[in-house]
């Protein structure tokens, strides 16, 4: 009665060998690397690219452990931090601005384990060391922005079509607009309402003056959110590409916070510093009477910038535009040749100055530039620099040619990034030393082990064999919930640690209870077979109700907590399947293997 | 081996008037504290910001003050945290003026007086993120009470839902007393730490109710209480066992986990000694006043009546 099929046997074996494997790379831990990756998106990381790199690192006498590459980069082993971190700076050197060039850890694991997807556990940030930012983006000054902008756009628009007005004034999130009589009101509001479809429109009497109330639609609002929210996480990534951080987080949470985090940033003041700068946009004129040739200064009243292929272009000083007068940037097509194209919008003094400016220069090239503080020097880039092929009024450019509809999104956002489109705030900050991070493996580790130590003890002790299988299968379970853990990468915390050991000091329960029935229906007198067979059948109910209720306040925890404690959750969930698995499936199958086949069986070891 | 041989059922639910008393004390001693000294709230929840500053040697704690004294922050907490060499410096909300600038400036100080002063961890946290956290917590509890509630109606009886989740609770409520007595810090980890006693309490009221019921089922003709009293005795056993395992565990984590584990194990050694108690002479002593009784699990057998059909 007391013996399972083949087949069970069989999976048990299979889940136990396929815990091994995932659990491995843990055992093999992780190596320090650098991974080099081009800063555009144009130029992809490549065999020639790898050559280069390897070449770099032979003339420079290092030998690394390895040379890999893949979709993210060129990634390259090295047998201890100081190697890494000199590599890094010979490589940097070598292959100059255009190449970001980060630190990083690799698993040190052989090269079939890495191919099977088995990796390391992902340790969060406070295991690894490294920064982590909350941002809360400031949406009414997103609005508020916004609503002026639509003023001034008014205010030029009704002059263009005389119609008298006494006054425009914002009145928190209303615009009001004053007439001296009903008539010149219903042309205005004609012209606005076709003018800006974004805006609800409401009129009303008030001390003799005739006045259209405007606020934002609901939906205008929810899209200008959006944008915001979008605008600055393209600016925070672009940013943060110059940090040289190897697998960065920067992600939306909720409604209007940001996310970022910087595993293994140790100079700290400088990431705080580069993701809370402002960017500023300036569109000036290429300088064409005096292009730039290599390695020649820059001509007289010109400064020199690169664009994002990488070419330097000659660029007049004089500003046309700076960024805030952009008001709107987006991707569209063009309404004759239907190519890809970027809109821009810009504000109504904006308007005056392109149209100007166009009107002056046609047939030339102007440049798009964006500013970007670095070490307390301004450092521009050029985002665009097209044609102007005609006077361009009313505020609606268009640029289009020979892009795609992607790189046309592509410049939108960058154009936007520019000008950021609404300030943030530093709200929650969490850094963590690599060392203090290296304590905190060693210590989540330590009381692991020595709590799993007093447990087989003791079990053992009271239980004998009994005990020793529930061990076994208590060992089980260790390894299937961090084979899990590496399989799933789930982010490895502290707390989460502290849950791996919780879950194994509460997976005992389900043995226990196992042992105890068996006791107890010995106790009774029925034979060591049945009572084994009792035990477990009896106990089932039990262990599943019990490890239900956990579970419950396992999955609360993961919807409602936060980082550390999300991954603690994440742990107490993953080891409530496990035990489940291992108390019942493989603790049964050892005892089925020791005591199942005899027939006449007249004592248990249980103690 | 076997700790646990008892030849005759204990009455406990004859001691049911003691016991529960005993906890309504526990209980309101409890609530008292957290009313009049109040829960000392960690920065997760407050705001403020916390550094962690390493030395090399013994680190001069009044010197450090003096330095943030000097940055105009005289209400500061400066304390040893672990080691002499390990100091933990808390600024409360209020007094910093700059926010997420504030690590940078105190780093940059501390840094020109000791050249081996480390920052080796600064935890900013501004009041928006703070006030999210109590709701979510609240939330959490409210949903795990939910959620256990509903789970036992479903599986048992709702008194034993509502006998359940009142004895857990009260374990919540006494955690959360001791915090407020000794006003150690209630931090994001002491809260995940209580709600796993939530969960994991219930789950020894559920290993004696399965036995009620499965007592119920065996044993007729015999007093409630007294299925109770051989439930239990049944089943204790087992739970001094599995409770002295998982304390364990949880003492190895206190004693080696470090500091950051301390008050988390500290919250859950509370919370497996009331909860032994909780749900043995309180939880089952509760469900004899809800009335619980055979006919909640076996339908009483419909009397034989003959029928005359026209």
């Amino acid at each position: 009665m007391n013996q399972y099929p083949l087949w069970k046997y069989l999976l048990i074996l299979f889940a136990l060998l396929a815990g091994l494997v995932y659990t491995l790379p843990n055992y093999f831990g992780e190596a320090p690397a650098v991974q080099v990756q081009p800063k555009h998106g144009s130029v992809n990381a490549d065999s020639a690219l790898m050559q280069r790199v390897q070449d770099v690192l032979k003339a420079a006498n290092f030998n690394p452990d390895a040379v890999t590459l893949d979709a993210t980069g060129i990634k390259v082993r090295f047998a201890d931090d100081d190697t890494q971190l000199k590599a890094k700076d010979v490589l940097q050197k070598e292959l100059g601005d255009d190449y970001v060039v980060a630190l990083n850890l690799l698993p040190r694991s052989p090269q079939w384990l890495t191919a099977m997807h088995a990796l390391p556990m992902y340790l969060g940030l406070d295991l690894r060391g490294g920064v982590h930012f909350l941002l809360q983006v400031d949406m009414q000054g997103a609005l508020d922005k916004a609503l002026e902008g639509n003023a001034s756009d008014i205010r030029s628009d009704l002059r263009e079509h005389d119609i008298p007005y006494s006054g425009i004034s914002r009145d928190g999130a209303a615009l009001t607009v004053k007439f001296r009589d009903a008539e010149s009101r219903g042309k205005g509001e004609e012209e606005i309402k076709q003018r800006f479809s974004g805006l609800l429109l409401n009129s009303k009497e008030e001390g003799g003056d005739y006045v259209l109330l405007i606020t934002l639609k609901q939906e205008e609002m929810k899209r200008l959110q959006d944008a915001a929210l979008q605008q600055n996480l393209v600016t925070l990534r672009n940013r943060v590409n110059e940090l040289g951080v190897a697998e960065p987080v920067i992600q939306q949470q909720g409604a209007d916070r940001i996310v970022v985090q910087l595993p293994g940033v140790q100079d700290i003041t400088r990431a705080k510093e580069i993701i809370g700068r402002t960017a500023t946009l300036e569109v000036r004129m290429v300088d064409e009477d005096h292009p730039y040739t290599q390695g020649m200064p820059a001509p007289l009243g010109d400064e020199l910038f690169k664009d994002q292929e990488g070419n330097t272009l000659a660029v007049k000083k004089a500003v046309i535009l700076t960024g805030e007068r952009i008001s709107d940037a987006k991707q569209g097509f063009d309404n004759r040749s239907n190519e890809p194209a970027v809109h821009i919008d810009l504000d109504a003094v904006g308007a005056r100055k392109f149209k100007e400016a166009t009107r002056e220069n046609v047939n030339k090239r102007m440049a798009i530039i964006l500013f970007e503080k670095e070490h307390g020097v301004l450092k521009g880039e050029i985002v665009t620099a097209p044609v102007i092929k005609e006077e361009i009024g009313g505020g609606h450019v268009q640029i289009s040619g020979h892009m795609t509809a992607e790189e046309a999104s592509q410049t939108a956002l960058l154009l936007r990034a520019g000008a950021l489109a609404a300030p943030m705030d530093f709200i929650e900050e969490r850094t963590v030393g690599p060392s203090l991070g290296k304590d905190n493996i060693e210590r989540g580790f330590h009381s692991t082990w020595i709590g799993f130590s007093a447990i087989t003890l003791f079990m053992i002790a009271y239980y004998m064999m009994f005990g020793g299988v529930s061990v076994l299968s208590l060992g089980a379970n260790l390894l299937l919930l961090v084979a899990l853990l590496s399989l799933a990468q789930a982010t490895l915390t502290l707390p989460g640690m502290a849950g791996i050991a919780l879950t194994l000091g509460m997976a005992i329960d389900s043995n226990v209870l196992i042992n105890e029935r068996i006791r107890e229906e010995l106790r009774n007198g029925i034979s060591p077979q049945a009572a084994i067979h009792a035990g477990y059948d009896r106990a089932f109910g039990t262990i599943l109700d019990s490890n239900v209720t956990t579970f419950i306040a396992g999955v609360a925890l993961f919807m409602f907590g936060s980082g550390p404690v999300k991954g603690f959750a994440v742990v107490l969930c993953l080891g409530i399947l496990t035990s489940m698995f291992s108390a019942v499936l493989v603790s049964r199958a050892l005892v089925n293997l020791i005591y199942g086949r005899r027939a006449r069986l007249s004592k248990v070891a249980i103690g | 081996m076997e700790f646990f041989r008892i030849k005759h059922d204990i009455p406990f639910m004859s001691y049911g008037k003691i016991t529960t008393s005993i906890s309504l004390v526990t209980f309101i001693l409890a609530v008292f504290f957290l009313a009049t000294r109040g829960l000392n709230f960690g920065v997760d929840f407050t705001g403020g910001t916390v550094m962690g500053v390493h030395y090399a040697q013994a680190a001069d704690l009044d010197n450090i003050r003096s330095q943030m004294a000097g940055m105009g922050m005289p209400d500061v907490q400066v304390q040893n945290f672990g080691s002499s060499q390990d100091v933990l410096i808390t600024v409360p909300l209020k007094a910093n003026k700059v926010g997420a600038k504030l690590s940078d400036e105190v780093r940059d100080k501390l840094h020109a007086r000791d050249a081996s002063a480390e920052m080796r961890r600064v935890e900013f946290v501004g009041p928006q993120v703070g006030k999210d956290l109590v709701d979510n917590g609240l939330l959490a509890l409210l949903l795990v009470s939910i959620g256990i509630v509903c789970y036992l109606w479903l599986r048992f009886e709702w008194k034993f839902g509502l006998a359940a989740i009142i004895a857990n609770l009260h374990d919540v409520v006494i955690i959360m007393g001791f915090f407020a007595f000794f006003q150690w810090e209630f931090s994001l980890t002491v809260l995940a730490a209580v709600l796993a006693v939530l969960g994991y309490s219930v789950n020894e009221s559920v290993v004696v109710f399965d036995r009620i019921r499965e007592n119920f089922r065996k044993m007729r003709k015999v007093e409630v209480h007294e299925i109770i009293d051989n439930a239990i005795t049944r089943t204790m056993s087992r739970t001094i066992i599995t409770h002295a395992c998982t304390q364990m565990m949880v003492t190895s984590m206190l004693f080696f986990g470090g500091e950051t584990l301390h008050y988390f194990a500290l919250a859950l050694t509370i919370g497996i000694l009331f909860s032994i108690y909780s749900s043995v002479l309180v939880a089952s002593p509760l469900l004899m006043m809800f009335g619980v009784s055979r006919e909640d699990f076996i339908k009483p057998e419909k009397p034989e009546t003959q029928e005359v059909l026209p």
